[in-house]
C-alpha cells in the first residue's frame, strides 16, 4: 500500500524512515523532508486557538506525478508521513486515516517501553513489523 | 475518469480512441473561453485523451474564474496534469519520449498566465503558496526536457539529441493565433529553450530561481533548497563547481542542521565532486574523510574515499610534480580529525594523574577509527600545555586536588542527532543583588543564563564542526617549544585502539592535554581541542621528616616508640648523609651509644622495596643517625625509642579549700575522666638536604596527675597523696615514698600503706596516706616529695619508672579548736522544730603566738601590733536550709594571747525541721584589723553590722564549691588596699587545718513541735 512511512521527531530530524526496498531511498528521504514544509504548512495554519481541537490527521500534503504523500501529527508534534504511489488509486482517505491510526498506535507502545529515551531513533522490532505489513500490502 | 479506467473491465470500447498513439502535444489553451476545435473534434470522436481532457480543464477554468476561484484552478491543474500522466501510462499509450514533458510544461505556464492575467500582484503575492507548485512543476519538467535533448552538459546536444529535439518541436505544432503575438507565450519559451543550449540556461534558471524565491518567501525552506539542489546538479553537469557548490552547501547545512544523514551523505557525495573538480584539497579530504566515515554509504564507496585520502597523503610526498586534483604541496594539510576518530576516553596510569617530577606517568589514549580499514599514522602527538602551578609545589598539594583517572569524553558529533538539538536547554541561574547597606532591599534581580553561546547559536549560520566546506583553518600547534606525547608508527584499526604515551613529567606543574595530531603522510588530522579538560599534575616534593607516634599517645615517664618518616622527595639521599638530633635533657633517645637498627624503604606508592641496618652514633650534644642510600621520591622508615622525663611539681597546689574530703569527692564525680597534663618537647634535626635545622615537636602525656592534702584531727597530722592515673593504660605501682627535702630531717613521716605493688587501672586512684609527726621543733612549711615507681601493668617483666611529685604545706600547725554544742530550749531535753535554742561555741586557743607561727600568720602587718589578743570572727552559717539563725549570726572575738585561753560564744538558732539535723558551720576568720586605724577602739557594733564591705566574702555561702573564687576575692582585695589605700579591715581565713573543728558532721536530735501538724492531717 505505502511506499515509504516515515516518522519524525518534533525537531524535524527522522526518528523512523522506512521505504519499499525496489526503489530509490534517497528520492523518498527528499520527498519527506521536503513535505516537512507543507507540514509545517498546516499545522500553523491551523492556528493557535484551535491547536486543541486539531485533527491529527492532515490530509493530503502534496501531489507529485508519481507519488502522493500524506501527513499526521500527533499532540507532541511528532510527524508521520505514508508516501502512497499515485497509481494507486484504490486508496480512499478512510484506509489512509486507518493506517495512520495504527502506525500512531504502535508509536505509543513504543513510546512506552521503558527502555526507550525519547529522541533516538526507534528500533522497535514490533514497530518494524506493522510498518512492514502496511507496505506489503501494497503489492 | 481514471477510476473509470480502472474500474471498467480491460479493452472497454469507449476507451479505443485514447489509446491511439499521442501525436499533438500542444498545452493547455485558456484563452478562448470555448475550445470550438476542440469540442468538434470530440464531437466527431476523434479527440485523444489529452485535448478530451484539456478541453474539459479548459471550460471548468473559466467557471472557476467566473465565480472568482481562481485558486482552485491551480489545485485542479495540477490535479489534471498528474492524473494525465498517470492515465496515459496506464492505457500503455504510446508517446514520444518528452512528448509529456512538453505538454506539463506549456500547460503549467497556460495556467500561470491565465491567472496572473486575471489577478494583481497583489493578489498573486499572497497565494504563491498557490501557484508554486506549477511554478516547480515547470521547472522539473524543463530540467527533464533539458537533460532529454542534451542541453545540459558541457559539450552540447549530439545529434541523436538533436533528433530527439526535432521530434519534440514537431509535436507541438504551430503556435495558436491567440499567442502569435505575446512575445512570453508558453510556445515561444519551450521553443527558444529547446533550440539552443544558452537559451535553455537562460530559461531553466530564471523558472529556478523564480520557484526558489517563491518557497523562501512562503516559508517553505525546504523545497527551497531541494530547488537549489537541482540547480547546483545542473551547475555540476554544465562544468561549473563553484556555484553548484554554493547550493549544495546550503541545502548541506540544513540537512545537518536537521539531522536527515542520507541526506547529508548525499549532499556530501556531491560536494566532494565538486571540491576535487576545484582542486580544493583540503576541503576535499576534509569531506573525504567525512564519507569514509559515513555509515550510510556501503564499504566499497567508503574505502574508495578512504582511498582517496592515503593517495593524497602518500603521492604528495613520493611525486612533487602537479596533478590536476593534487596540487603539490609541501605544507602538511591539516584537516579535523572529528570524523577520522573519536577520542573515548583517556586514562592516566597511575590513576590519580598527579606524580612527583620525574616519575613515571602513562597515558593511554582510546581512538575509535571511523576508517573502513586500517589507517597506518606516521605519528600520532598530543602537544601539551605547561604551566606552573600557582601556590606551592610540594608534596602537601597532591591531597587538595582528586582527578579521576579515566576521562571519558561523550560523543557528540554522530551524525544521527543534529549538534543543535543535543545541546540541553537554557540553563538559568537566578540573580539577586541586595543593597550593600541593608540586605533587605534588593536592588536588582535577574536571570543570567550560563551557556549563551550553545543557546544563542543560530541554527543556520553558526559554524558547525561537520562543516566541510567550511574548514575553519585548523591551528596546529608549532612542535618545537611545546611539549609533546609522541608515539611514531601506530596504525588505527577500524573500531577502538588504544594507544599508550609515557608523558613528561620532569618539570613540576600542570599539564594539560591540548590537541590531538595524527600525522598521515603530509596530511596531519587534528583534534583542535580536547574537551573535558584532560590534565594531570607533577609536583616536586622537598624532602619531609615527621616523627609519628607509634601509640595513640606518647606517655611521659616511660620509654615511648615513634616512627621516624623521611619522605626523600627531590633529594637523593647518599651514602654517609647522616640525620643530627640534638640532644635534650629532658628527653633523651633511648639507644646504645653505637648501636644498629632496621629500617624499612619504601617507594613512593608505600610498598617495600628493601630493608638496610642503621647506624646510630650518640655523643654528648647530638645523636648522629647515618642513614641508606635511599633514591629520591621513596619514604624510609625507623623507629627511635625515647624517654620524656617527668617534670617535678608539675601540678599547682589547690589547697585553698576549707573542706578538703567533701571537696575532692566533687571534683570526682564533676570529672570522671580529666585531660592528661601536655608536655611539648622540641627536637632539632640537621639534615643533610637543608642548612636549616627542622624542628619536630613531639607531644607526651603525664600518665599521672598527683593531689596532696593535710587532714587534721586535733593537733595531729596526716599527709594525704592521691594519685590518680589519667592516662588509658594500667600501671602497677611500688615504692611509694614520702620524704622530706629540708635539710636535716625534722619530720617523722610514717606510712600507713601498703607495702606491696599495687594496681592502678586507668581513670582511677590510689590514696596514700602519713602520719606527720614532729621531733622538736614545729616546721613553719613542709617541703615533701611524693615518690613511686612505676611500670605499665602488661609488662611481663616490668621495669619501673619513678614518678615524683613535689609539693609544700604551710602552717600546718592547729592554732585554735573549736566545740559547738547546740543546748535544747530551758527545760527541754531535746530542741524542737520551731523552737528557739542556742548553740554555743568554746574557741580554745592551742599555741601562745608570740612563736614564729603566730607572726607568720600576721603576714607582718599584724606585727606591728599588740600581739596580746587575736581578733577572730566567728560566722554561723546553715547551708542545708534547716537553721534559722535568730539574731546575731556572726561576730568578733578578741583571744588572749595564752595558751589554752577559751572564749565561749552562744548564737540563738531555731530549727526548722525536726530529725537528726547536722550542726549548722560555724567558720572562723582572722580579723585583721586596718593598719591607719590601728589605734581606734573596734567596737563590737560596728563589725557586727552586716552592711559593712568587708562581708562580701562573709554573705557568700562559704561552699567548697566556691573554694577558688574565695582565694581570687581575697586577692582582689589585698590589692585594692595596697593600691588604694582604702584603710578597711579585713577578713583572713584560716588555712585548713589551722582551726579544728570538733563538732564536724555532728548531728542532734530535734523533736517534731507540738502535735498541729498530726491533726490538720487528720481533717484532710
Amino acid at each position: 500500500m505505502a511506499v515509504c512511512i516515515a516518522v519524525i521527531a518534533k525537531e524535524n530530524y527522522p526518528l523512523y524512515i522506512r521505504s519499499v526496498p525496489t526503489q530509490n531511498e534517497l528520492k523518498f528521504h527528499y520527498t519527506v523532508h521536503t513535505s516537512l514544509d507543507v507540514v509545517e504548512e498546516k499545522i500553523s495554519a491551523v492556528g493557535k486557538a484551535m491547536a486543541d481541537q486539531r485533527e491529527l490527521y492532515l490530509g493530503l500534503l502534496y501531489p507529485t506525478e508519481d507519488y502522493k504523500v500524506y501527513g499526521y501529527v500527533t499532540n507532541s508534534k511528532v510527524k508521520f508521513v505514508i508516501v502512497v504511489d499515485s497509481s494507486n488509486t484504490s486508496l480512499r482517505d478512510n484506509e489512509i486515516r486507518s493506517m495512520f491510526r495504527k502506525l500512531h498506535n504502535s508509536f505509543t507502545d513504543v513510546m512506552c517501553n521503558p527502555f526507550y529515551n525519547p529522541g533516538d531513533t526507534i528500533q522497535s522490532k514490533a514497530f518494524d513489523g506493522m510498518v512492514s505489513a502496511m507496505m506489503v500490502q501494497a503489492s | 475518469m481514471t477510476s473509470l479506467m480502472l474500474s471498467l473491465p480491460n479493452g472497454a470500447n469507449w476507451l479505443g480512441p485514447f489509446c491511439s498513439p499521442v501525436n499533438s502535444w500542444t498545452g493547455l489553451l485558456l484563452r478562448r473561453p470555448i475550445d470550438m476545435e476542440s469540442r468538434a473534434a470530440i464531437r466527431r470522436g476523434e479527440a485523444s485523451l489529452l485535448e478530451l481532457r484539456s478541453y474539459l480543464f479548459c471550460r471548468q477554468c473559466t467557471l472557476l474564474i467566473f465565480l472568482g476561484r481562481p485558486w482552485e484552478v491551480t489545485q485542479r491543474a495540477l490535479e489534471l496534469m498528474h492524473s494525465c500522466v498517470q492515465e496515459l501510462c496506464l492505457l500503455e499509450v504510446p508517446v514520444v519520449e518528452g512528448a509529456l514533458d512538453c505538454w506539463v510544461f506549456m500547460s503549467c505556464l497556460e495556467v500561470l498566465h491565465r491567472i496572473e492575467g486575471c489577478c494583481d500582484l497583489a493578489q498573486l503575492e499572497a497565494n504563491r503558496s498557490h501557484t508554486v507548485g506549477l511554478w516547480a512543476y515547470a521547472t522539473d519538467k524543463l530540467k527533464s526536457l533539458g537533460y532529454l535533448c542534451g542541453l545540459v552538459s558541457e559539450n552540447g546536444p549530439q545529434s541523436e539529441e538533436l533528433n530527439r529535439t526535432v521530434d519534440l518541436l514537431a509535436g507541438l505544432g504551430d503556435e495558436k493565433p491567440e499567442t502569435v503575438h505575446s512575445l512570453q507565450s508558453p510556445y515561444k519559451k519551450l521553443k527558444q529553450a529547446l533550440s539552443s543550449v544558452e537559451a535553455f540556461e537562460r530559461h531553466y534558471l530564471e523558472l529556478c530561481h523564480a520557484a526558489e524565491e517563491m518557497y523562501r518567501a512562503i516559508g517553505r525552506m525546504r523545497s527551497a533548497w531541494l530547488v537549489g539542489k537541482s540547480l547546483a546538479e545542473f551547475y555540476l553537469r554544465k562544468g561549473d563547481p563553484g556555484r553548484a557548490e554554493v547550493f549544495l552547501q546550503d541545502a548541506l547545512r540544513s540537512y545537518l542542521s536537521e539531522g536527515w544523514s542520507l541526506l547529508v551523505t548525499h549532499t556530501r557525495k556531491q560536494m566532494a565532486e565538486c571540491q576535487k573538480r576545484m582542486g580544493r584539497t583540503e576541503d576535499y579530504l576534509q569531506t573525504s574523510v567525512l564519507l569514509a566515515s559515513d555509515a550510510n554509504l556501503t564499504i566499497e564507496e567508503r574505502k574508495h574515499f578512504c582511498q582517496e585520502i592515503l593517495i593524497f597523503a602518500n603521492r604528495s610526498t613520493d611525486i612533487k610534480a602537479p596533478s590536476a586534483c593534487y596540487p603539490s604541496t609541501v605544507q602538511k594539510v591539516a584537516i579535523s580529525m572529528n570524523a577520522f576518530a573519536q577520542l573515548m576516553q583517556v586514562q592516566f596510569r597511575p590513576s590519580t594523574a598527579v606524580v612527583h617530577s620525574g616519575a613515571a606517568l602513562q597515558v593511554e589514549l582510546h581512538l575509535r577509527s571511523l576508517m573502513p580499514v586500517a589507517v597506518h599514522l606516521e605519528q600520532l602527538a598530543v602537544s601539551v600545555h605547561f604551566s606552573l602551578k600557582q601556590g606551592g609545589t610540594d608534596g602537601k598539594a597532591r591531597e587538595t586536588q582528586s582527578r579521576p583517572g579515566t576521562v571519558l569524553f561523550p560523543l557528540g558529533n554522530s551524525s544521527v542527532i543534529p549538534p543543535s538539538w543535543a545541546v540541553a536547554g537554557p540553563s538559568l541561574v537566578e540573580v539577586q543583588d541586595h543593597s550593600p547597606s541593608d540586605p533587605r532591599i534588593l536592588s536588582s534581580a535577574g536571570v543570567v543564563c550560563n551557556n549563551t553561546h550553545l543557546v544563542m547559536r543560530h541554527n543556520d549560520s553558526g559554524p558547525s564542526t561537520d562543516m566541510p566546506s567550511r574548514v575553519s583553518p585548523v591551528h596546529v600547534a608549532v612542535d618545537n617549544g611545546v611539549q609533546m606525547l609522541k608515539t611514531r608508527d601506530v596504525t588505527l584499526l577500524p573500531g577502538n585502539n588504544s594507544i599508550a604515551f609515557s608523558a613528561p613529567s620532569q618539570e613540576p606543574g600542570t599539564y594539560k592535554l591540548c590537541q590531538l595530531c595524527a600525522t598521515v603522510g603530509h596530511i596531519q588530522l587534528v583534534l583542535p581541542h580536547i574537551s573535558p579538560l584532560v590534565q594531570y599534575d607533577v609536583y616536586s616534593q622537598d624532602p619531609l621528616l615527621s616523627v609519628e607516634p607509634l601509640t595513640d599517645t606518647l606517655l611521659a615517664g616511660l620509654p615511648q616508640r615513634a616512627k621516624v618518616r623521611l619522605e626523600t622527595g627531590h633529594y637523593t639521599v647518599k651514602k654517609g648523609d647522616a640525620l643530627q638530633l640534638s640532644n635534650i635533657d629532658t628527653m633523651p633517645i633511648l639507644t646504645a651509644p653505637s648501636s644498629c637498627f632496621s629500617a624499612a624503604i619504601l617507594d613512593s606508592t608505600e610498598e617495600l622495596v628493601g630493608q638496610c641496618l642503621l647506624s646510630i652514633h650518640s655523643s654528648e650534644k647530638v645523636t648522629r643517625i647515618s642513614l641508606p642510600p635511599t633514591p629520591s621520591h621513596h619514604v624510609l622508615e625507623f623507629q627511635l625509642e625515647m624517654l620524656c622525663v617527668i617534670p617535678l611539681g608539675c601540678d599547682p597546689p589547690e589547697d585553698l579549700g576549707l573542706n578538703e574530703g567533701a571537696r575532692h569527692r566533687l571534683r570526682r564525680s564533676s570529672h570522671p575522666n580529666e585531660p592528661m597534663a601536655i608536655i611539648t618537647q622540641r627536637m632539632s634535626v640537621d639534615c643533610p638536604w637543608s642548612i636549616y635545622t627542622t624542628p619536630i615537636f613531639l607531644t607526651f602525656h603525664i600518665p599521672f596527675k598527683a593531689r596532696h592534702q593535710l587532714l587534721s584531727a586535733g593537733k595531729r597530722k596526716y599527709i594525704q597523696v592521691c594519685l590518680q592515673n589519667v592516662s588509658g593504660v594500667n600501671f602497677r605501682l611500688t615504692d611509694l615514698r614520702l620524704t622530706e627535702t629540708q635539710q636535716g630531717p625534722s619530720l617523722k613521716l610514717q606510712s600507713l600503706n601498703a607495702k606491696t605493688q599495687q594496681l592502678v587501672c586507668s581513670q582511677q586512684s590510689v590514696y596514700c596516706v602519713w602520719d606527720v609527726g614532729w621531733k622538736e621543733d614545729k616546721p613553719a612549711c613542709l617541703q615533701c616529695v611524693f615518690s613511686a615507681n612505676f611500670a605499665p601493668a602488661s609488662e611481663k617483666d616490668p621495669a619501673f619508672h619513678p614518678f615524683n611529685y613535689e609539693f609544700q604545706l604551710e602552717r600546718v600547725m592547729t592554732l585554735y579548736t573549736m566545740r559547738a554544742e547546740i543546748l535544747p530550749a530551758a527545760g527541754e531535753q531535746h530542741c524542737r522544730s520551731g523552737v528557739l535554742c542556742g548553740l554555743e561555741m568554746s574557741i580554745t586557743r592551742l599555741v601562745v603566738p608570740d612563736d614564729d607561727e603566730g607572726k607568720a600568720d600576721e603576714e607582718g602587718q599584724t606585727e606591728e601590733f599588740p600581739t596580746t589578743n587575736t581578733k577572730l570572727m566567728y560566722k554561723v552559717t546553715d547551708s542545708s536550709g534547716s537553721w534559722a539563725v535568730c539574731g546575731r549570726s556572726s561576730g568578733l572575738v578578741s583571744m588572749p594571747a595564752d595558751a589554752n585561753a577559751n572564749h565561749r560564744v552562744q548564737v540563738e538558732l531555731m530549727p526548722l525541721f525536726s530529725g537528726h539535723l547536722p550542726f549548722p558551720n560555724v567558720n572562723v576568720f582572722q580579723y585583721l584589723p586596718n593598719s591607719a586605724s590601728s589605734g581606734q577602739p573596734l567596737t563590737n557594733s560596728c563589725v557586727e553590722n552586716n552592711a559593712l564591705p568587708l562581708p562580701v566574702l562573709l554573705d557568700d555561702q562559704v561552699d567548697a564549691a566556691s573554694v577558688p573564687r574565695l582565694g581570687s576575692v581575697r586577692r582582689t582585695a589585698t590589692g585594692e588596699q595596697r593600691s588604694g589605700g582604702l584603710h578597711m579591715p579585713r577578713l583572713e581565713p584560716f588555712r585548713p587545718g589551722q582551726v579544728f573543728n570538733h563538732s564536724q558532721g555532728r548531728q542532734v536530735l530535734v523533736l517534731p513541735s507540738v502535735d498541729q501538724h498530726v491533726l490538720e492531717m487528720n481533717a484532710t
